[in-house]
């Protein structure tokens, strides 16, 4: 065979004649995967092969989460925090899918941050994030964690760092948390393409939350899922409930080892985001209570609770218990962000580069030396207005 | 009528789409939630959503097809959420929309807008706080825009939908809201290219424009000596002629401006002096910018961008050498 002779690749292997026929959506069939249903009901042949304690586990992991939220909007709107977004809603669809993450691999999320604290970053540290304090970010990076704000372009990065895995021939994988929206950007689709095409360990999460701000999944795109979205760049893909805690800790073990195979796998976790976008939103200008009720209903702690209830094992959860614990060590996590030392000037400058250049560190003198000179300076920054 | 700067930017908008039926709106949450600043409000009620149009979140496509629409004849008005998302579209501006005319000799043209809210200083996240007009200004058949009064947004957007060429509408989202000035209720244009001279004075020319205005305003009201101020309401193409007529007649100049000081607007501005009046310096040319860092998260964003008694040293800087 010459290079110019085609190639045997499954896309010319049949060919027909007569009316040329659509290929379309309804030749593809995707199923959710499901395990607990709504009401709590489930076959108890489908369940996880999971101890008594990592079931409960579970749930405590998606208090976390719950708690947390509940939380960090509550200090926000005592002007303690910038902007945050709460994941209220998404618990299972977070800790389902974070329950295998090892220490090794790495993690790159949007607003999933409880999958940060199961491998150790403190609350402090999510704590002055959100207050805009950089050195938050220095135990995420310890943790092999990262918040990319701005949407989608954490997903190239994943892709190489999934290669670098290869190359290195780590037992190790890259999981990239994204949202129904980032399936929308250039940088997702040609992260995804990049990933398929060299065959690297990445899982891409996507927690389909129905919104992007204020655009509905079905005006985000027009296709049928987001999950059928990874077949034309090579990839598989599963679509679960996420809601459905058991349902996606099952779907993300499986793509995980397929994952570290060097298969690259795309999941789409359908769930909803029940409080706003972020703290600067309005959802009620786009969206009805009646389906916030009906997603309300659809509580996917409530459905877990169900299920722990009929194995037998609620009885060992002491619900009050928990969220205790949470709120204790919430608070003692605030109060160490409260005593986060003054800032220094020299804070805006670090860290641009390894060695600061010449004309840097020029602008840092003059503006050291402009504070000595003018202490009114300080005044008049803390006193203003702050958006 | 008494408006605010996103006020005016949301009247420019009714005033043309109800003028013109080829102006189209679109972005991310421009629709159905009025915009994340309500500079969109109302539009869907009044022109519906084959012209007022929630995109997915895709800048690339959004800059990239406010082109294609642009050649096709229609007008394009399309949002960007926060400066920081540009990036993605650069390609779009740098590789498509500012060279149609050129690679096509006229044939065809892309008269876009793109409108964002640009600058530090609304405790936003990451990516939301950038000032990067230099950068933009460095693309040639590019305009860029950046007002600082409600009166001068809504002329200079209405100005910017009606261009024949691209342009990049940079909104001063710090001060969106911090006053209201009389803004006519009538149809009218700032046109782009010209600087605005705000205050006269003899001793020495500050220059500023979009979110450092009002800073830049409150040090010269300090100052112990005649400033004249001018905004240069558009980066690119540059007024040259009303900065060096004013640098001729005060023989000093300060600059100002938020984002980083290297390669920035204000180094082209030094330039554009030493060309037209270096003759007439009486010292050197002082700049007041940003640091050559990145936006500083919310905690300490507020010393990154100049504030006024800052501005006030320099120009008392540049009295005094």
């Amino acid at each position: 065979m010459t290079e110019n002779e085609p190639t045997d690749h499954p896309a010319n292997a049949a060919v027909s004649a007569g009316e040329p026929r659509f290929l379309t959506q309804d030749d593809l069939t995707v199923d959710t995967h499901q395990i607990v249903e709504p009401d709590g009901s489930y076959d108890a042949d489908d369940v996880p092969d999971l101890d008594a304690e990592q079931f409960r586990d579970l749930y405590r992991w998606m208090l976390t989460d719950r708690v947390f939220s509940r939380r960090m909007v509550s200090i926000q709107r005592r002007g303690e925090l910038g902007t945050f977004g709460s994941t209220r809603g998404q618990e299972a669809s977070i800790i389902g899918s974070a329950y295998h993450l090892q220490p090794e691999d790495w993690l790159y999320v949007g607003r999933a941050w409880t999958p940060m604290f199961m491998r150790g970053v403190p609350m402090k540290d999510m704590i002055l994030f959100w207050r805009g304090i950089e050195e938050g970010q220095q135990s995420f990076a310890e943790h092999n964690s990262q918040i990319a704000i701005s949407i989608g372009s954490h997903l190239p990065l994943v892709a190489g760092l999934a290669w670098g895995m290869d190359l290195s021939g780590d037992d190790a994988i890259a999981t990239a948390y994204l949202g129904d929206g980032a399936t929308s950007t250039g940088a997702a689709h040609e992260a995804i393409n990049f990933a398929g095409a060299l065959g690297v360990p990445a899982l891409f999460f996507c927690q389909n939350n129905q919104y992007a701000i204020s655009l509905s999944a079905d005006e985000q795109t027009g296709a049928n899922t987001l999950a059928q979205k990874a077949l034309a760049y090579g990839m598989d893909a599963i679509r679960v409930d996420g809601q459905d805690v058991l349902a996606v800790y099952e779907a993300v073990e499986e793509a995980r080892e397929r994952v570290r195979e060097g298969e690259p796998v795309f999941v789409e976790s359908v769930t909803y985001r029940l409080d706003a976008h972020t703290t600067s939103d309005d959802p009620t200008r786009y969206r009805s209570d009646e389906e916030v009720d009906a997603w309300e209903e659809n509580d996917p702690l409530e459905r877990y609770r169900e299920f722990l209830k009929a194995e037998g094992l609620w009885a060992d959860v002491d619900h009050d218990a928990i969220v205790d614990e949470i709120e204790a060590e919430f608070d003692a996590a605030l109060d160490a962000a409260n005593e986060f030392a003054e800032r220094e000037i020299v804070e805006i400058f670090a860290h641009v580069y390894e060695e600061m250049p010449p004309e840097l560190q020029r602008q840092y003198e003059e503006f050291v030396d402009l504070l000595d000179r003018r202490p009114e300076l300080y005044d008049y920054i803390e006193q203003r207005p702050k958006g | 009528m008494q408006a605010t700067i996103v006020e005016a930017v949301n009247d420019a908008l009714h005033t043309e789409m109800a003028a013109d039926d080829d102006v189209i709106v679109f972005g991310e949450d421009v629709a159905e939630s009025g915009g994340v600043f309500r500079a969109t409000d109302e539009l869907l009620e009044d022109y519906g959503e084959t012209r007022v149009v929630d995109t997915p979140l895709s800048e690339i496509a959004i800059v990239g097809a406010a082109t294609g629409l642009a050649m096709y004849g229609l007008r394009p008005v399309a949002e960007i959420q926060f400066s920081g998302f540009l990036p993605p579209a650069f390609d779009q501006l740098v590789t498509n929309a500012s060279r149609i005319r050129w690679r096509t000799r006229g044939e065809l043209t892309a008269p876009i807008v793109v409108r964002m809210p640009y600058g530090a200083g609304v405790r936003a996240l990451e990516h939301h706080s950038e000032s990067m007009e230099g950068a933009y200004a460095h693309i040639p058949g590019l305009k860029v825009v950046a007002p600082s009064t409600p009166h001068d947004t809504k002329g200079l957007l209405l100005a910017s939908i009606r261009d024949p060429d691209p342009v990049l509408f940079m909104e001063p989202k710090r001060i969106y809201r911090s006053f209201r000035e009389e803004v006519p209720e009538e149809d009218y244009e700032v046109p782009l290219g010209e600087a605005a001279v705000r205050r006269e004075g003899e001793d020495v020319t500050v220059i500023s424009w979009g979110s450092m205005m009002p800073a830049t305003l409150e040090a010269v009201d300090e100052l112990d000596a005649d400033a004249e101020v001018i905004d240069i309401r558009t980066i690119s193409p540059l007024d040259t002629e009303t900065i060096a007529e004013s640098v001729k007649k005060t023989g000093r100049a300060v600059v100002v401006h938020e984002g980083a000081r290297s390669n920035g607007v204000g180094g082209d501005i030094v330039a554009r002096i030493n060309d037209e009046a270096l003759m007439y310096l009486e010292a050197p040319v002082e700049r007041v910018t940003g640091f050559d860092t990145p936006v500083p998260l919310l905690s300490m964003e507020d010393y990154y961008f100049p504030h006024s008694p800052r501005i006030l040293d320099a120009i008392e800087n540049a009295l005094s050498a």
